[in-house]
């Protein structure tokens, strides 16, 4: 008799229409529409095959049009379906901003609880894929910001599985937004069967006991890339969290790892105006104020727009910059 | 396109039948009910002004004047359709089954305002303009990939007609086959701003046309074509059709909200000119008459009725007590997160000490 969990080695977009694939098979109320998710399977081929296999009315190429999309996701989500709607871009969402902020957000409790909208809006974001103008955006602020939608983030393929899963069996609308940098970086082994990430829980990557460095998304890798290098250069070890989901923040894990290192610096490429990091640098405060041994710092992209890719690096976080705040914190 | 998109008329405004196309379904008992629907529509607003004015409830919209489009459009519906109605809607909402009572608490600012009865599928009033059309278009082809013959009707008005989701919303029905009737309510009115400078068509009907969808205006202040013609776009939307692009034409004869001064942007005397010859309730009254059915006795009786039931939900109203403060930490997820909970908690505790 084994026990044994059967894997396979996936990169992070083929862990998401793995994740797709496996809710569709198990219930027929779930359905995937968007711009291009058919026959083309997504630009990013996250929905290939799927419309081969549950045919074309569960997997819908919609009109072009994201206030379209949503809304009528809306619809179908308050009548007994669980529509995954894709954004071909988060930089192609505001279109829909209205849909997302006055109904999809409040409907639950508007009417207290008596319609709801379990949806899930997926859309790959973030810079340094070398993409045209808008489509590099990082606005997940303008979401966590907004009540009655989760918004999460994975960093990795097996995350990535278990936290769309669990955000399509979620009551409420979830937010999951993908890092286009993260689609094809890693391969790594995830469960062929079904399993869940809670939304709501962030990981330890790496326990370090001087400063606690805590990401999402693609900063993840840069930061674990940060880490190693302080460990080897300096002899700093970093406690290293990937919070996977920015609203509800994993307040235990990050209030557990500050108390213990007394030191945080947040990575995220979003503008720092506004950005998530304050709000994490909020919780901090609120929980652990008197354990620090030295101020948050917060490394971030600039109060810009994220520029057009020839000089997208020079907006986008790296790991020099991490490693730079890192000193500049310990040896406060 | 006027000449394309006449507007359909059953009677004109003197009470005479001028297409006979119905006259057989136009018995006295269908014509007593929308008659007795749409007077109850009529009070219930007036109500709802007085309410505001006496300070009981807050702002209001009235809707008088439009009661045949509402009445007549809604009247149609059956059990498990899906309405999707405007903040000036409620003569729609009430005739589909709304409670009073929960009408005169959305106006009051209560969140249970909000709630429909059991088995209406009645969404809160939409506030931003024509988002609501989306939501009309995917219940219904719900409804379509679940294989019933429900249908959804949603609400809007002319100025709606310039927003991005009037179009995405009949585009998407129209592609999706959905069963959904856009009835738009074209009251000349977006607020203050007339229909010639919202949009250059001369009618709303027409840009159905874009859709490859049927397109029909009609004379919303008579109510047996909207009655029938609502009906019939439903039985083309149960039976697979797909939508129908309806525009009504109609007037409010008050103001935008019991916040407007309507005096300010048009002629009052248009108005009152208008509740003399075009009001929907006077023009049902003269088809009665000259049927030999309408006496003031029986309008006096139902009156009477009538009165007795807003009473009723008005007393309701003031008897439900206070707003249920904690609606507003509950359902903003099906399990509260930890920092609205913590909000929760934390405004409970300075309710005890103040008490």
């Amino acid at each position: 008799m084994s026990t044994a969990v059967k894997t396979q080695k996936l990169t992070m977009v083929q862990a998401i229409t793995d994740a797709m694939a496996t809710m569709m098979r198990e219930h027929d109320d779930v359905l995937v529409l968007g711009e291009d998710v058919g026959k083309n399977g997504g630009v990013f081929r996250a929905t290939e095959g799927l419309q081969a296999e549950f045919g074309e009315q569960r997997v819908i190429d919609t009109p072009l049009a994201e206030s379209g999309i949503i809304g009528t996701s809306i619809g179908l989500a308050m009548n007994g379906f669980r529509p995954i709607a894709e954004m071909q871009f988060l930089g192609f969402i505001y279109p829909a901003f209205n849909q997302i902020m006055t109904h999809a957000s409040r409907i639950r409790s508007r009417t207290l609880g008596h319609f709801t909208v379990p949806m899930v809006i997926r859309a790959p974001f973030g810079a340094g894929v070398r993409a045209p103008e808008i489509h590099s955006d990082s606005v997940e602020s303008l979401f966590t910001h907004m009540p009655g939608i989760k918004v999460v983030v994975p960093s990795n393929a097996y995350d990535a599985k278990g936290l769309l899963i669990a955000s399509i069996e979620d009551p409420d609308p979830v937010l999951f937004l993908e890092p286009m940098r993260c689609y094809r970086s890693h391969k790594i082994e995830v469960p062929e069967d079904k399993y869940t990430v809670e939304i709501g829980k962030g990981a330890r990557l790496q326990e370090g006991e001087d400063i606690s460095l805590i990401a999402w998304g693609a900063m993840v890798d840069v930061v674990k890339k940060a880490a190693k290098e302080m460990e080897e250069a300096e002899g700093i070890t970093c406690d290293v969290l990937d919070l996977r989901t920015l609203y509800p923040l994993d307040r235990d894990l990050i209030t557990e790892s500050v108390q213990k290192t007394g030191r945080a610096v947040i990575v995220h490429e979003a503008p720092g105006t506004g950005g998530v990091g304050n709000d994490v640098v909020s919780l901090i405060n609120d929980t652990s104020f008197l354990h620090l041994r030295s101020p948050i710092k917060r490394v971030t992209g600039h109060d810009t727009p994220v520029p057009m890719f020839a000089i997208e690096d020079h907006y986008l976080p790296d790991a020099e910059r991490v490693k730079q705040a890192i000193i500049d914190i310990v040896r406060f | 396109m006027e000449v394309q998109f006449p507007i359909k008329q059953i009677l004109n405004e003197d009470g005479v039948v001028v297409n006979s196309e119905f006259e057989n379904e136009m018995t006295e008992s269908l014509t007593k009910e929308l008659y007795i629907k749409m007077l109850r529509a009529r009070m219930f607003d007036r109500k709802g002004v007085n309410l505001q004015r006496q300070g009981r409830i807050g702002t209001y919209v009235p809707f008088e004047g439009q009661e045949a489009a509402q009445v007549g459009s809604s009247v149609v519906l059956k059990e498990g359709d899906w309405m999707f109605p405007t903040y000036r809607d409620h003569a729609a909402t009430l005739t589909y089954g709304h409670s009073a009572r929960n009408l005169f608490l959305y106006w009051k600012g209560y969140p249970i305002g909000c709630v429909p009865p059991e088995g209406k599928n009645i969404f809160p009033p939409a506030v931003p303009i024509a988002s609501q059309l989306l939501h009309a278009t995917g219940t219904a082809w719900a409804e379509k990939m679940k294989g019933t013959d429900r249908c959804s009707i949603v609400y809007f008005g002319d100025g709606a007609t310039s927003e991005g989701d009037f179009h995405e919303g009949l585009n998407f029905a129209s592609v999706f086959n959905a069963p959904v009737i856009f009835f738009n309510q074209n009251n000349g009115f977006a607020i203050s701003v007339p229909m010639e400078k919202q949009m250059k068509t001369k009618t709303i009907a027409q840009k159905a046309v874009a859709y490859d969808i049927p397109g029909v205006r009609i004379d919303g202040n008579d109510i047996f074509v909207v009655y029938f013609e609502t009906k019939k776009a439903m039985d083309h939307a149960r039976s697979g059709n797909g939508p129908t692009l309806i525009e009504a034409v109609t007037y409010r004869y008050g103001a935008h909200t019991t916040a407007d001064d309507p005096s300010k942007y048009r002629d009052q005397e248009e108005a009152k000119r208008r509740r003399e010859t075009t009001d929907p309730l006077l023009r049902l009254e003269r088809y009665m008459t000259n049927q030999g059915y309408f006496d003031e006795a029986w309008k006096t009786q139902v009156e009477e009725e009538i009165t007795k039931e807003i009473e009723q939900a008005v007393e309701d109203m003031e008897a439900f007590g206070p707003a249920e403060i904690t609606d507003m930490f509950n359902h903003v997820f099906h399990t509260p997160t930890w920092s609205i909970q913590e909000q929760f908690e934390s405004f409970q505790s300075r309710m005890k000490e103040e008490v």
